[in-house]
């Protein structure tokens, strides 16, 4: 099981926990504002773009190429962008910390 | 706000990427009374892109793409009603009745009905345990239990659009035998450029998908357990199954009887309104003047429906909104993703930029009017799909000339004219 904490851009934390599938996928199912997953994961909306918590960046791993091409020109992009449906859940995840980007 | 709404009901029929988003905007733009969402599908709402991607291909299930997980619907105070199917609207009473009989009554009502496969009236074509249209959870799983059932896993997709081609690579990866009959003279024709065309037609049969074009299905056999498909030039095909993806029929008939004005669907206006100020309608099933083109326009897509969904349940909310989104769209086949924004018709000028990395089939089209760009179509391309999008959003036009430039990286910085 992972717990991970999302904080909304209305600056809300919500701490959500699951052992499979996407980060999108748990965020989607539990209403997270600001993340939409409106293409269902296929990395072709970028409406599931979050800020991975500097610290966690290394247990959460850089953007594939794809990934990176669709949040080059994203207003709200930073270092730290990822595509939710991008990271699948792992134990390894257990403990991050997300912003939503949008 | 909006505490009148505390005693009211929106009703949302058709609870698919139209009528959920809808739902859900609706709670979040401060609906407070009750919201009733209809389907006449009995799964919980689910993604309609996978039906013809990954779900005919892969191992998964609807249930792998909810739109919302069950737990929302609860959690937002919205009643998910599925298996249930409305047959009538009584505009004037305010009540819709649905097939069991009973009767609900709406403050608001707002209709998502989509579209349907078309199976024209070809002497032989109609659904059965052999040929199948591509729309919902049960047609794909019909599509997928064939195909498994057939020794000769020979499937004839009638229709080269994107629905018929994404179910042919879907299938032709599990080692069907795909052909492909379009009767233009190209695939694709009704929704891109002769390029994209030539460009999907090798990628297939590059694969082993047989594409025949210039096919008019006059007629299909049943022969025991074979299909039997003959084309108007005298051409005929042997299948064990058949997909019919000729395009759709838009669900207009209970916003028809209840005299709501139709056109290529049903009308609205840039907030979504129907000609009763009481019902909206959002997604495939309307028609609607695009303030972008300046002209009436009906779209099939994810966007069209999220974005009409927003726009509705702000207006009934109360928080006056227009419509003006600008289209995007996405097709995935064999390793290739087709990603698209804007509307190309009425393109005079097309840059063709192929880049010189590993990929053989990366590219983008950009199409132009004159000076202004119109639309991009990029194939494993991500980076040129979100230029495009950008550019288009801020209404900018880059120059030709740059885009074909392969010495300057795609950024704004550099393409702009
Ligand atoms: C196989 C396939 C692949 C696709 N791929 C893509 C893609 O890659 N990208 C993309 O952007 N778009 C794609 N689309 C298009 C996209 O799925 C549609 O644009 C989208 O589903 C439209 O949503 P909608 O809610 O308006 O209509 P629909 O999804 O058609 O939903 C309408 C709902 O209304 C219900 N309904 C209708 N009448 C009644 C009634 N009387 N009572 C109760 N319920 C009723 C139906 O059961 C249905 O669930 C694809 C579509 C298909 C079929
Ligand atoms: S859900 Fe569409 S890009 Fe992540």
């Amino acid at each position: 099981m992972a717990n991970i904490t999302f904080i909304t851009q209305a600056g809300k934390s919500l701490k959500l926990a699951a052992d499979s599938g996407s980060v999108m996928e748990l965020a989607v199912n539990n209403n997270v504002p600001g993340i939409d997953g409106d293409c269902g994961g296929v990395c072709s909306c970028a409406t599931c773009h979050v800020h991975v918590a500097p610290e966690d960046w290394e247990k959460t791993g850089a953007p594939g190429d794809l990934e990176k091409d669709m949040l080059e020109f994203d207003d709200n992009v930073n270092e730290f962008s990822r595509l939710s449906c991008q990271i699948s859940i792992t134990e390894a995840l257990d403990g991050i910390t997300l912003k939503v980007a949008n | 706000m909006v505490d009148r709404t505390a005693h009211q009901t929106c009703l949302i029929i058709g609870a698919s990427h139209a009528g959920v988003n809808a739902a859900f905007a609706l709670r979040k733009q401060g609906w407070k009374g009750n919201i009733k969402l209809f389907d006449r599908e009995p799964e919980l709402p689910y993604h309609r892109p996978p039906l013809s991607k990954v779900f005919l291909s892969g191992d998964t299930g609807v249930e792998d793409s909810l739109l919302k997980g069950i737990s929302s619907y609860e959690s937002e105070n919205i009643d998910l009603q599925t298996g249930r199917s409305v047959t009538e609207i009584l505009p004037k009473d305010k009540i819709v009745r649905l097939s069991d009989g009973e009767t609900c009554s709406y403050d608001q009502l707002l209709l998502a009905t989509g579209a349907s496969p078309l199976m024209p009236p070809i002497p032989g074509l109609k659904s059965s345990h052999k040929i199948f249209g591509l729309r919902t959870a049960a047609d794909a799983r019909g599509i997928r239990n064939a195909f498994f059932a057939s020794s000769g896993k020979r499937v004839v997709v009638i229709g080269g659009g994107y629905i018929g081609l994404e179910a042919a690579a879907s299938l032709r990866k599990l080692g069907g035998r795909v052909t492909v009959l379009e009767r233009e003279e190209r695939v694709l024709a009704r929704v891109t450029s002769p390029e994209m065309s030539a460009f999907f037609t090798r990628l297939h049969t590059d694969k082993g998908v047989s594409i025949a074009t210039g096919r008019n299905v006059t007629a299909i056999e049943i022969k025991g357990s074979e299909l039997e498909v003959f084309c108007g030039d005298g051409s005929r095909y042997a299948a064990d199954m058949l997909i019919v993806g000729v395009g759709v029929v838009v669900n207009t008939a209970l916003a028809q009887m209840a005299g709501l004005k139709i056109s290529n669907g049903i009308a609205v206006n840039a907030r979504m309104q129907t000609s009763d100020p009481d019902i909206y309608a959002i997604g495939d099933c309307t028609s609607f003047f695009h303030p972008r083109y300046k002209k009436e326009i009906r779209l099939e897509s994810v966007q069209n429906a999220v974005d009409q969904a927003k726009v509705a349940a702000a207006n009934i909310c109360g928080i006056p909104t227009e419509y003006a989104s600008l289209p995007w769209f996405w097709s995935d086949q064999f390793e290739v993703k087709l990603q698209m924004c804007g509307l190309a018709s009425g393109y005079d000028r097309l840059v063709v930029r192929r880049e010189e990395g590993d990929d053989p089939h990366q590219h983008s089209c950009w199409y132009f009017s004159g000076d202004k760009l119109l639309a991009v179509d990029a194939v494993n391309h991500a980076r040129a799909y979100m230029l495009g999008m950008k550019l288009l959003k801020e209404g900018k036009h880059p120059a030709p000339e740059k885009l074909e430039d392969l010495s300057l990286a795609l950024h704004p910085r550099t393409v702009l004219a």
